[in-house]
């Protein structure tokens, strides 16, 4: 297991990056935590032919708030977003979510957009980042735009990003009173990619349950405040949504248990917590 | 900018344990494999490459990091801490080394590099570990020959006698 | 690599001509670095021509089933039958009879050291020095040796005193060993290989998976008369040395801690395309407990009786021992039933069932279970020959013992130093010797030096040499305690002669050698010790030399096995009984392990820290074995579980603390009294889980590992139904049987041509080239057959492939077959999909199709998780090119295209 041959840049600034993006395109992959990435060069499963390294770049490590927003830029790792002081109250979802993403030994190098960036399906960044409806920030050369999480996921791994662009941020809107968050997984260990991951937040008139591990992108669904047999049929509904799949660690059936129970007691947990 | 091609060698600095420290570096060497064989310090281990037994932990500017999952050319000016640099001398062991052996907390000592540098940072920042907040930790690495507890407990044991006694030598960072 | 079966199986260390499993090796590259040489591989092109080939052993039985050495005329390479006392009287008489059923998975040790080799060959000498992380037994010298067709003193095997642990698995560089030593002649160069993580996983050692049917004959009060066992070992695909041991291993212990008296058994040996098996903690021990301690909780069910009585009744009991079972074993030592009872108080039983009670009544499933276990140690070197008749026996020469192999020896200054041919991997063996020797010469552990490398060609060592079937302890230190032994007798008649006292007078004590009841006769320790090395002048009459002192010893209790089969396959027999407390999670289908207790008797415990760092370790690896770890396999052959995030090993967060008592019936066939201890939790524990976890869910029959998906489907209850409201899409597939991973599919797309127009593209070779995602143009080798280069990925996977594809079952313009193979660096594919085009209205064409793909090589293995979505996002990039380009104008006009799957 050792990675194939590729040509390293430091990016000495966001333009420089941008630029090597420009030149490289699909040849080319950023590297930030490496977290994600770094496996799939060892095994040889990706090969791009240059690496571009953001990590060197000045100010890409801001978690800022923006009015009702915080944004996290490319460079922010998952342990230094975890030590934000007021990170519980302004991002309740993220602080209950993050301590299950990875290892401790992991979240100190990953970083909060290359998770976005990896796109896996079973992952807690783009579940939250769908929950919470957040958008991502892309960059390239030639132009900036916004893309709704919802968006942004497009299937496994795959996202709406160009391959000139750089997630130069995500967005989560903060958390607003009278409103309720909670985040459950099963995996099958700790630290495990989940099983089915959820991730609810509940508003003065709605409920949001989004999934993770079960379709081949973070989804979301959206309720009025039910309750009763009518959000059991309503979860069913969803749970049959997602087309299920089997695969080596659970079967479909289970993920659609899953999503029907750890999906209530999610959205029961958001209700309890509500502010 | 910086652009490292492929097919050179580039020369990369840091400091390892204290000690300035610099090889020859492909891109896509590994860390992990820069400082077994590029430098011979052979006391981080490898065990899987994909970034999930944790042998082969190091700690980067003080926190640690998977060395499998960091290319040399990543640690450039970086401070750089394995096992051969938790002890206070090379033939004196810390807190928490001494603690592991008087607990058995190590079998073949394949995992345990990994493990001291892990919980070395991790004491750092939490002098008052509980076992669940332990048992987190050392749960970013696999261990196939003790079973965990006699980790957890050499652990609970040599936290609590670096509170107790500052003075010890915890090998405080460098 | 040759087997102890005497059958036709060309066994070699990699593929000659034919791959029969996945990770089996195909070439090997020499470079400068591993970077390099890993370029290398992936520029090597292989053209496979895939096999039928067969995973499943009771599949591999079948008449019709692909035959992998055809040499060997059919997979099952050994059947024999053994029968003892008069197991069809007593199930004529029995009034019960009660059947389980089980199929033990494939698992693995899993050191966290991998395979590391350095070979050298010395061309004039025509040698071999390999170096190698390998821990015997040292028969299997002998079958590298004649591999590399050389007389055995010309392969020189060095092992490192240091090993990043076993488990037995590090037997398994012997044939890595081998090629590694091909490849240092080949390159003229030494070679060093170290095994990568996939490489590990996918062709190291596996243990074996086995079939079993196991059935008691039973009294009304639950004792049982008699056992009938049909076992089918899996050893993949070669069955290599020294395998089918796993099978036989047990084999004197088939009535485990019972008192049983007649006992039927079936034993036979298939291939199939899988890794080879061989050494991994426990073996063959888990296979057999699994099945018979899941019997002994049956029996309690069925007869409803309590199932502690049932173990009760059953054990042998205290006065018995020496005990010889109906299959030959002579247990040496216990009491099973004083053994159970100090579990159940010092385990505190009645507190496991309150809380049992009060869980059951608040509606939580919890369950209780329980394990009792004979642990075999120190294996009879002719166990293994059980598996050929008497007359086959004959004919082969004895084979029989257990050699084991010490020196101690003091230098010039007095110092002490031990060397045993043992080879630790981490059980602590430095630290146990120390102490053992220390205690001898009356001097402290530190002070002794303990040298645990071996080399084949300097070391005493014999064919039992070697680290396995938890011998040291037995065996190892005892003759190490026989070594020192001697040697003190000698310094005791030397310094009996200097103090002028007898012999028997001699004290050996903090470092000083004295006269008991004299302390003013006292002589330093190292005085006397260098005396040989000074002045052998001096030495009394009677002692030759105090230089240095190798003891062989060897067991005469382990004989060859008997003209009716009876074999006493282990020297020493421990005992274990656990019980467990679990509560199953209905939702995840997780269990919580709410205490665990286990109860060891081996013998006399040398150093208690040890034995319990062994019982520790044992009992997670046992954890993983119940719960996460399998090295799996689909129907195709591919591998499944290549990497540790899929092969999973259990974390302190899900290994529980537990509570380990002990009591000791010192054995009286070992120097020390102690028997082996390292591997009993691997036999009980995982039997011991599934029995509490039946016992919570009240099923009858439960496979491992207990994965929250299989646990989920032992109780799940009919699902809701999909909502009316969705029942228009397509209909879901049917249900996947298990180990199918063929990616299953069907969807539509509409486009605005005609069937006619679309029919032609499909057809032709330029239109195709287009059509086909990352295709780097297309060859028509027929009408209907195109070759073709493609990139293909998802995200950042992407990879160059060599593609075929072949149109068949034409129905123009209506319906075409396609199928495609790719093959590539990551692995290979292929699949058939069938393409049906039909008019549709305003000159539109539905165009429907149903595909089947699978995938396998190192993509499977490693990257499972993405296949799915991996080939949904082709197929469905091919259709939305097939649409683009049929309907190239199609935005214009404000057409919809639309493409809708899904996939099963
Ligand atoms: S070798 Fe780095 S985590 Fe296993
Ligand atoms: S001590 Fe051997 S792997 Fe942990």
């Amino acid at each position: 297991m050792k990675p194939a041959a590729f040509d390293f840049i430091r990016a000495g600034n966001l333009s420089e990056a941008l630029d090597a993006l420009g030149q490289y395109g699909s040849d080319a992959r950023i590297i930030a935590g490496g977290q994600s990435l770094m496996p799939m060069l060892n095994m040889r499963l990706a090969k791009p032919a240059v690496l571009i390294d953001v990590m060197g770049i000045p100010g890409l490590d801001a978690v800022r708030r923006e009015g009702d927003t915080i944004v996290i830029s490319a460079g922010v790792r998952q342990a230094a977003l975890m030590q934000r002081p007021n990170l519980a109250s302004e991002l309740p979802l993220l602080a209950a979510a993050l301590p299950w993403l990875g290892h401790y030994q992991t979240r100190t190098r990953g970083t909060v957009c290359g998770s976005a960036a990896h796109a896996d399906p079973s992952a807690e960044i783009p579940l939250c980042l769908v929950a919470l409806d957040g958008e991502v920030r892309l960059r390239s050369r030639k132009r900036s735009r916004r893309v709704k999480a919802g968006d942004f996921f497009v299937g496994m791994m795959v996202t709406d990003k160009a391959d000139d662009e750089l997630i130069e941020a995500v967005t989560f809107p903060v958390s607003k009173p009278g409103s309720g968050h909670a985040f459950k997984e099963v995996a099958r260990r700790h630290g495990d990619f989940a099983i089915v991951g959820c991730a609810a937040l509940v508003t003065p008139d709605a409920i949001h349950l989004a999934v993770a591990g079960v379709a081949d992108k973070p989804q979301r669904r959206s309720f009025p405040l039910l309750d009763g047999s009518a959000l059991s049929d309503a979860l069913n509904a969803f749970a049959w949504d997602l087309d299920a799949r089997d695969d080596y660690h659970a079967t479909a059936r289970l993920r659609r248990d899953l999503v029907r129970s750890l999906g209530r007691d999610t959205i029961k947990e958001a209700l309890s917590c509500r502010t | 900018m910086s652009h490292l091609s492929a097919a050179t060698r580039h020369r990369v600095a840091f400091t390892l344990n204290g000690r300035p420290v610099s090889l020859e570096a492909e891109p896509r060497l590994l860390a992990s494999d820069a400082l077994r064989h590029g430098l011979g310090a052979t006391g981080t281990h490898v065990g899987c490459e994909h970034g999930v037994c944790g042998a082969c932990t190091i700690q980067i500017d003080g926190v640690p990091a998977r060395a499998c999952l960091t290319l040399a050319v990543q640690l450039e000016g970086r401070k750089v801490r394995t096992v051969e640099g938790l002890g206070p001398a090379a033939d004196r062991l810390s807190v928490l080394q001494a603690s592991f052996r008087r607990h058995h907390a190590l079998q073949c000592g394949f995992c345990t590099a990994g493990i001291l540098v892990s919980l070395d940072a991790f004491l750092h920042e939490q002098p008052h570990p509980s076992e669940e907040e332990l048992r987190i930790v050392v749960g970013g690495h696999l261990c196939r020959c003790t079973g965990y507890t006699p980790i957890i407990r050499a652990t609970l044991e040599a936290a609590e006698q670096l509170r107790s006694d500052p003075s010890l030598p915890d090998s405080s960072h460098v | 690599m040759v087997a102890g079966l005497k059958v036709a199986v060309e066994n070699w260390p990699m593929a000659v001509e034919r791959v029969r499993y996945v990770g089996e090796p195909v070439a090997i590259v020499v470079a400068q670095d591993r970077y390099l040489a890993e370029d290398a591989l992936d520029a090597i092109e292989i053209d496979y021509a895939p096999l039928a080939c067969v995973v499943d052993p009771i599949a591999s039985l079948a008449s019709d089933a692909p035959v992998l050495h055809e040499n060997a005329g059919a997979n099952l390479v050994s059947d024999r039958r053994f029968r003892y006392g008069d197991p069809e009287a007593a199930f004529g008489a029995a009034a019960h009879s009660v059947e389980v059923s089980i199929a033990y998975p494939r698992n693995t040790g899993a050191p966290m050291e991998t395979f590391g080799v350095v070979a050298e060959y010395e061309p004039h000498e025509d040698a071999y020095e390999i170096l190698a992380n390998f821990q015997g037994p040292f028969s299997i010298h002998a079958v590298m040796a004649r591999c590399l067709k050389v007389s055995g003193n010309r392969l020189r095997l060095r092992m490192p005193p240091e090993s990043g642990g076993s488990f037995g698995v590090k037997q398994g560089v012997a044939p890595y060993a081998v090629m590694i030593g091909v490849a240092a002649r080949v390159a003229g160069a030494p070679v060093k290989w170290i095994e990568d993580r996939l490489e590990h996983l996918s062709a190291a050692v596996a243990a074996t998976n086995r079939v079993t049917t196991l059935k008691a004959a039973v009294t009304k009060e639950g004792r049982i008369t008699a056992l009938d066992w049909d076992q089918v070992e899996d050893c993949g695909a070669y069955p290599r040395a020294p395998e089918p041991a796993t099978l036989y291993r047990m084999h004197g212990n088939m009535t485990g801690a019972y008192d049983i008296r007649n006992l039927a058994i079936r034993n036979r040996v298939v291939l199939t395309n899988k890794a080879p098996t061989g050494l991994v903690r426990g073996f063959g021990g888990p296979q057999v407990y699994y099945a018979l301690e899941r019997l002994m909780q049956r029996i309690a069910v069925e007869l409803e009786l309590d199932p502690l009585a049932v173990i009760r009744a059953n054990l042998i009991q205290g006065g018995a021992f020496p005990y010889r079972t109906a299959s030959g074993a002579f247990y040496d030592s216990g009491d099973y039933a004083k053994a159970v009872d100090v579990a159940v108080a010092d385990g505190r039983l009645a507190s496991l069932e309150r809380r049992r009670d009060e869980a059951r009544a608040a509606g939580r499933r919890y369950g209780i279970g329980f394990a009792a276990a004979v642990e075999p140690s120190v294996s009879n070197m002719g166990y293994i020959t059980t598996v050929l008749t008497a007359e086959e026996r004959k004919k082969a020469g004895p084979k029989n013992g257990a050699q084991a192999t010490a020196t101690v020896s003091l230098d010039p200054v007095g110092s002490v130093s031990v060397h045993v041919a043992s080879v630790p991997q981490g059980q602590g063996h430095r630290t146990v010797l120390a102490q053992v020797v220390a205690d001898v010469f009356g001097l402290s552990p530190a002070a002794i030096k303990v040298v645990a490398d071996l080399d084949t060609g300097k070391d005493a060592w014999s064919i039992a040499s070697g680290n396995y079937s938890s011998r040291f302890a037995a065996a190892v230190a005892g003759t190490a305690h026989l070594a020192a032994t001697r040697l003190r007798d000698k310094l005791a008649a030397i310094a009996a002669s200097q103090l002028d006292v007898s012999p028997g007078q001699i004290g050996f004590a903090g470092g000083a050698i004295f006269a008991t009841g004299n302390r003013a006769k006292t002589l330093p320790f190292g005085r006397v010790a260098a005396l040989s090395h000074w002045s052998p002048a001096l030495l009394p009459d009677g002692v030759d030399q105090t230089i240095r002192e190798t003891a062989f010893w060897a067991p005469p209790q382990l004989a060859a096995p008997t003209e009716s089969d009876e074999v006493n396959s282990s020297l020493c027999h421990g005992f274990i009984f656990d019980m467990a407390g679990v509560e199953v999670d209905v939702e995840t289908g997780k269990v919580r392990i709410d205490r665990y207790v286990t109860m060891h008797d081996c013998g006399r415990v040398l150093h208690p820290a040890m034995v319990d760092g062994q019982i520790r370790g044992g009992f997670a690896q046992a954890l993983g074995a119940s719960f996460y770890e399998e090295l799996a396999y689909a129907d195709d052959g591919a591998f499944l579980t290549g990497t540790f995030a899929d092969y999973l090993l259990p974390t302190s967060t899900e290994t529980p603390d537990i509570e380990i008592l002990h009591i000791e019936t010192p054995s009286p066939f070992t120097p020390l009294g102690a028997k082996g201890v390292g591997e009993g939790n691997c036999m009980s524990t995982p039997v011991c889980l599934a029995n509490a976890v039946a016992d919570a869910l009240g099923v009858a029959e439960l496979n491992l590992p207990l994965t929250p998906a299989r646990i989920a489907a032992l109780i799940a209850s009919p699902e809701p139904a999909l909502p009316a409201a969705n029942r228009d899409r397509p209909a879901s597939l049917g249900t996947v049987k298990p180990g199918d991973r063929t990616l299953r599919g069907e969807g539509m797309a509409m486009v605005a041509a005609t069937p006619e127009a679309i029919w032609s593209m499909l057809l032709d070779a330029d239109q195709l080239a287009s059509i086909i995602p990352g295709c780097h143009g297309v060859k028509k080798l027929s009408e209907t057959h195109f070759k073709t280069d493609v990139t293909l990925g998802v995200g950042p996977v992407k990879g160059r492939y060599k593609a075929e594809i072949k149109l068949s079952d034409l129905d123009p313009p209506k319906a075409a077959t396609l199928s495609g193979s790719v093959s590539g660096a990551l692995g290979t594919g292929g699949g058939s999909g069938r393409v049906k085009l039909a008019p549709g209205e305003g000159g539109v064409t539905v165009i429907s199709y149903t595909y089947e793909a699978a995938v396998g090589g190192k993509v499977a293995a490693i990257g499972g998780r993405l296949l799915d979505g991996a080939a949904k996002a082709i197929i469905g990039q091919f259709f939305a090119a097939l649409a683009r380009k049929a309907a190239p104008e199609s935005k214009r006009t404000g057409f919809f295209a639309r493409l809708f799957g899904r996939q099963t």
